[in-house]
């Protein structure tokens, strides 16, 4: 559907996007995370066509955003950040004109506003000036918006900042139900969010991939040292310690606090092997009591960290 | 050109929403009907010759003032970002904005009419000359407000953009006059560089291609510097 090859971006002397390189396929949601000043907006510029590349191409379906990009504009919706718009137009009317550009009429027109008016929950805002709203208004305004034309695919600029947990929910919701026809973008630095919503996870750091695939793979990817969690009663201190880091894979054993007779401990595991066998086969062969065993999965916010500030 | 018409329409009916048109609009009338009609009766003549010799003038101020939010505001608000990446060309929202200003002073010009009809009211009124004069403040708001919409393509401050486009405007009105020590062989050169002096012409109800291809070509240049500002922004 989309294909980047060697996008970079300079703002005079600053280099924003280094290189990069990727594709996007019909029908997936991709997540573009990554630090503050990553590069993240600029690609998504450069992907609507508002940015002229330093060099590097985009192609959308056959298209070149060199020479198509009337007709590429027509494929997209874009909801920029922080959803600038007309604060003096009421809501209504600035749908109504979006749709005149879009290139809607008469009862196709109305019919759609009042679609996008039901998805977006905006019926009680409709005629009240857009300046006069809260930001998380504001923010569906401009989803309504980006979705005017049924776009083949969305592009959403931090699509759920400033919102209330509630409608979090509500947008994450509506963005899962286009991402099953539709191609979807979003650029977000909350990871939970590009969980919930994407199926492949694409993080730029200073302009640059750094990690690309579905949160799986990632985890996979990065999952070197790993941590598992056990509670064990009746025992010494001395003698788990002893015994545990025993284990070939176990590197080290961390002491976690006494909850009276049940000692925690954080195991911290370098293996590509699942250890948690091994471990419950060990404290089977003593007389201890085996309380609690469980695997932290790897997280993303610590994939990100880690990829995000080793330089 | 579907395009042109509906950003024409939204940034005409903009004007309306917000005071900007009214406060604009009374401030001509005011102004205008004042200088008009205290030398009116002094004058004794039944034309509109005092109405057009200031317009230069008040349109260097007014013109500037109707076109600086155009491009300024959805700079500074960001909207400009969501306006480029709707299926419009460069070209469409250039003359779409360009056209709605001037769509507002011939709104703004509507008004006065009321001059000429209450003029031949009392005296003989020669049509000719209003009919021109009429024609010329058209061409003289449309070459201004491509100016000012270039100004106000240069920045985000609407303020500052006002006063860009203010400046530039004076400059043509009152360039010819400034420059009354040098050479008489050079002054015809300024003086056709001067809006005034075709403007002056064009309300004596000649309609002369010297001044059309004047007026039009400042639009031209206008509206083609605006169109390079904006391919020049990303």
């Amino acid at each position: 559907m989309i294909h980047v090859e060697n996008l970079t971006k300079y703002y005079s002397d600053l280099c924003a996007v280094d290189c990069i390189d990727f594709d996007i396929h019909k029908g997936e949601v991709m997540g573009l995370l990554g630090p503050n000043g990553a590069g993240k907006t600029t690609v998504l510029r450069m992907l609507t066509g508002f940015l002229r590349p330093t060099s590097g191409s985009i192609h959308v379906k056959d298209l070149t955003i060199e020479e198509d990009s009337l007709k590429i504009k027509k494929l997209l919706g874009y909801l920029p950040e922080e959803a600038p718009l007309y604060h003096d137009m009421l809501v209504y009317d600035y749908l109504d004109y979006v749709a005149d550009i879009r290139e809607l009429r008469g009862s196709k027109k109305l019919s759609r506003i009042r679609h996008l008016a039901d998805i977006c929950g905006l019926h009680e805002v409709m005629h009240k000036p857009v300046g006069e709203l809260s930001k998380g208004f504001k923010q569906r305004v401009g989803l309504a918006h980006a979705m005017m034309n049924d776009p083949e695919i969305l592009i959403l600029d931090e699509p759920t900042s400033g919102l209330d947990p509630n409608q979090i929910v509500e947008i994450r919701g509506i963005i899962k139900q286009i991402g099953k026809e539709k191609t979807v973008i979003l650029s977000t630095h909350i990871l939970n969010e590009a969980e919930a919503t994407c199926d492949r996870v694409l993080i730029i750091n200073r302009g640059k991939i750094v990690a690309d695939g579905t949160t799986e793979t990632l985890r996979q990817a990065c999952s070197g040292d790993y941590i598992i969690n056990i509670s064990i009663e009746n025992a010494t201190l001395q003698s788990v310690e002893k015994e545990l880091i025993s284990i070939d894979g176990v590197i080290e054993t961390t002491h976690v606090d006494n909850d009276e007779d049940v000692l925690n401990f954080k195991l911290t595991c370098r293996s590509s092997r699942d250890l948690r066998g091994e471990i419950y086969r060990k404290i089977k062969g003593t007389d201890w009591t085996l309380l609690e065993l469980h695997q932290e999965t790897q997280s993303l916010e610590n994939i990100f960290r880690e990829l995000t500030t080793e330089n | 050109m579907r395009q042109v018409v509906h950003i024409l329409k939204k940034e005409f009916n903009g004007y309306f929403i917000s005071p900007i048109a009214y406060i604009v609009i009374s401030i001509f009338l005011l102004i205008t009907g004042w200088f008009f009609f205290t030398a009116f009766f002094i004058y004794n003549q039944a034309d509109l010759r005092n109405f057009f010799v200031l317009l230069p003038i008040i349109f260097s101020f007014v013109a500037p003032a109707v076109t600086m939010r155009l491009f300024s505001e959805e700079l500074n608000t960001g909207s400009y970002e969501i306006l480029l990446t709707m299926p419009v060309t460069f070209r469409d929202v250039v003359l779409g904005k360009f056209l709605a200003a001037v769509a507002f002073i011939v709104a703004m010009l509507v008004p006065t009419f009321a001059y000429p009809i209450t003029t031949s009211l009392l005296g003989q009124l020669d049509w000719g000359p209003v009919i021109g004069g009429y024609v010329g403040a058209v061409l003289l708001g449309a070459s201004f407000v491509s100016v000012g919409l270039l100004a106000s393509s240069l920045t985000r401050n609407q303020i500052i953009s006002f006063i860009i486009g203010m400046a530039i405007c004076f400059s043509l009105t009152l360039i010819d006059k400034m420059l009354f020590f040098l050479p008489q062989s050079w002054l015809g050169f300024f003086e056709y560089l001067g809006a005034d002096f075709h403007f002056q012409n064009i309300s004596k109800g000649i309609i002369d291609s010297r001044d059309l291809i004047y007026f039009l070509s400042v639009t031209f240049v206008g509206l083609y510097c605006t169109h390079m500002v904006m391919e020049g922004r990303n």
